[in-house]
């Protein structure tokens, strides 16, 4: 392990080499994701408003462009090979939504506009240390005192401790070796101390997933309690844009005048046309959509990897819900009472 | 407040006034109740919450509710009493159906603005005397209510409830100097390039989530532009800034007239976006070129908007 006692000389010896982005607060007082310069302020936030998938999987993304002259169409591939770049303070939950995302867009077929970004950023994960009453990644096992990414982060009392993870996170500690020095995992060990001393009081501390899971689309599905459930939802889709990992997109074509650009982006089973087909949408109701949302991270993605599930308790759509209803609810609700 | 509420819920559904009740349900923590049907007495006692963060406004769940079997019983606000009558000067609520209890309100509070004083891991919320007590598994802290209170409800136009069957505390009056347009001001004041950049600015951090879209109850369309293939300019994501800025407008405009301010689409924005200045610029601007209106006021007042008179501005 490294310890760095000046984190803006690191960030500075970063950024000489490659982009780097870290939380930012924004005008509204919110954390954002922003390019590192000379003078950046490094948010104090917990996390940040949007989640770190953008950096692999942004909201819109050309995929190609066709160029029309006469009845000649020229197709473009307007893939380019991404610039190296480092992402700094990535809490535990968005970094574990990496993961998932990684098993949707690296398996056969393998996606290359998400794995060429994937290959090009290093990852720096950062441990938190000041959980809110929204946050439950413990609920899916993940450990917000060790998280992972090709570099993770501990702050303690003096300075930063480092850990490199991967060959990717070895090379970037190596290019700012002479900021490191040798430490051992003393102050790490108590700051993780003091991490779960805390996570252990925080409201959704005994979230479990009891009741949920792999193999139990039959029992799920049709619980009468969807109804009270989806009853309010105004099916906005704010829930999944904030996910790090809602992971579905529409490919849509813009017409530029002079040709087509065919880009892909963020779309959302709350919506009315999502999977929209000939015949309409095969989910004709806003508790089927949402239902679909909620079955998806907590069933069907577990069905299909391992049981690991497709939520890693960020907490982003607690907070964020117009309505406040949100996946937390819904686990507590199918857990208490069924027929099982 | 909740107990009388409750009480006269319960009252209302026992002598079959109503078959269903709209409120709000508990949460996980102090300040996230969900809007929620309630049919049973015993539903109501198990479950049913009001307190300060009840801030969603019920009136647009009532265009799906009121066409449902039977009436409804539903609590609104002096400012979701406007929403409710725009709705159903506009036809969209079938007033009949529905059984409005109006409730007093001191104002509700914006959890954000304690998050952003940095209170995180709340547990409770404890208000006595003007003052909250928020508890956070960090220690506790007191805020000044006044300090919490959503920006809607600082600059708050109307106390007044235009619509109800019956009341719960005092009904108030509209306030004259609530100085909601003081921020439109200095956007005017504003050179355009300085205004142009303010709005990019705002709006470059838009996701296109649609909450303020969904969330609002102007915005009423069955089929909305935006998700209408064959419109034109359907779009789930802005594919650069011009789309961005189109979407707000074009929201803006089509509201323009038929906004009554009720500020909820500012409250869900998860981006924070002051989307209410862009409302509130259409609807000042309204007042000084037509004389002053308040949409959903009065379900029989002919909007400016669409009525035409000779004396009209022209631009
Ligand atoms: S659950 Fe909440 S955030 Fe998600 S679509 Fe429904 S209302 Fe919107
Ligand atoms: S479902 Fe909610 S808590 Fe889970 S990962 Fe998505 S935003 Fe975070
Ligand atoms: S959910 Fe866990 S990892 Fe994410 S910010 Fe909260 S405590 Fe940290
Ligand atoms: S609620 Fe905010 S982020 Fe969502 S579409 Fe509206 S302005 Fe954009
Ligand atoms: S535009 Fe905003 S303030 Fe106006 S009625 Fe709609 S949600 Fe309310």
């Amino acid at each position: 392990m490294k310890k760095l006692t000046n984190l803006n000389a690191f960030f500075a010896a970063i950024a000489a080499k490659q982009a780097l982005y870290l939380p930012v607060d924004n005008s509204v007082g919110k954390a954002e994701y922003k390019k590192w310069q000379d003078g950046t302020v490094y948010s104090s936030a917990l996390n940040t408003a949007r989640s770190a998938k953008d950096f692999f999987f942004p909201q819109t993304e050309n995929l190609m462009e066709f160029k029309m002259e006469g009845k000649k169409i020229d197709v473009i591939d307007t893939r380019e090979e991404c610039e190296d770049f480092v992402i700094f303070g990535v809490r535990a939950c968005d970094a574990a939504s990496f993961d998932i995302l990684d098993r949707v867009y690296l398996v056969d077929p393998v996606d290359s506009y998400y794995k060429n970004r994937r290959e090009h950023g290093t990852v720096v994960t950062l441990a938190c240390n000041r959980p809110a009453e929204t946050c439950f990644c413990g609920a899916f096992g993940i450990d917000a005192g060790n998280p992972l990414g090709d570099v993770t982060a501990w702050k303690v009392e003096d300075g930063y401790v480092l850990r490199a993870n991967t060959e990717k996170g070895e090379a970037l500690l190596a290019c700012v070796a002479d900021l490191l020095t040798d430490t051992d995992d003393a102050a790490v060990k108590k700051e993780q101390e003091k991490l779960r001393a805390i996570m252990a009081k925080l409201p959704l501390a005994n979230l479990t997933t009891d009741g949920v899971g792999e193999g139990l689309t039959k029992e799920l599905f049709d619980r009468p309690e969807w109804a009270a459930l989806s009853e309010s939802c105004i099916g906005c889709g704010t829930c999944t844009f904030v996910c790090p990992t809602c992971q579905c997109y529409d490919i849509r074509d813009f017409d530029t005048g002079h040709g087509i650009q065919r880009f892909r982006c963020w779309d959302s089973c709350m919506y009315s046309d999502f999977t929209k087909m000939a015949h309409g949408n095969p989910r004709v109701s806003q508790l089927e959509r949402f239902r679909q949302r909620f079955m998806h991270k907590l069933v069907y993605f577990p069905d299909n990897n391992d049981g690991i599930f497709g939520c890693v308790g960020c907490g982003r759509c607690l907070a964020s819900c117009p309505i406040s209803m949100n996946i937390v609810k819904v686990m507590k609700t199918l857990a208490k009472g069924g027929n099982q | 407040m909740q107990a009388m509420m409750e009480k006269r819920a319960i009252e209302l559904l026992e002598n079959g006034t109503v078959n269903r009740v709209l409120g709000w349900s508990a949460g996980e923590f102090p300040y996230d109740m969900t809007p929620a049907v309630f049919e049973s007495v015993e539903e109501l006692q198990n479950n049913f919450v009001y307190n300060d963060f009840c801030g969603a406004n019920l009136s647009k769940y009532l265009i799906k509710e009121s066409r449902k079997e039977g009436k409804i019983l539903v609590f609104l606000k002096p400012c979701d009493t406007y929403s409710f009558n725009q709705l159903i000067a506009e036809h969209r609520v079938i007033r009949e159906n529905v059984y409005v209890i109006g409730i007093e309100c001191f104002g509700k509070v914006d959890v954000e603005k304690l998050k952003a004083m940095g209170l995180s891991g709340i547990t409770g919320i404890i208000a006595k005397n003007g003052i909250y007590t928020v508890e956070t598994i960090y220690g506790n802290k007191e805020v000044k209510m006044a300090d919490a209170m959503a920006e809607r409800c600082l600059s708050c136009k109307s106390k007044k409830h235009v619509v109800y069957d019956e009341l719960i505390g005092e009904d108030g009056e509209v306030v004259d100097d609530c100085n909601r347009f003081d921020m439109v001001e200095k956007l005017e004041a504003m050179t355009p390039d300085e205004r142009f950049a303010f709005w990019r600015g705002e709006l470059s951090r838009c996701i296109r989530c649609n909450a303020c879209r969904n969330v609002c109850p102007a915005c009423t369309c069955e089929h909305c532009v935006f998700d209408n293939p064959n419109s034109g300019i359907a779009q789930k994501a802005a594919v650069n800034s011009f789309e961005e800025n189109m979407f707000h407008i074009i929201r803006a405009f089509h509201v323009a007239g038929r906004c009554t301010d009720c500020g909820e689409c500012s409250r869900v924005c998860p981006q924070n976006i002051p989307l209410h200045l862009l409302n509130r610029k259409f609807i000042k601007d309204m007042n000084e070129f037509y004389g002053e209106y308040q949409a959903g006021e009065d379900p029989n007042a002919k909007p400016p908007l669409g009525t035409f008179r000779t004396g009209d501005r022209e631009a």
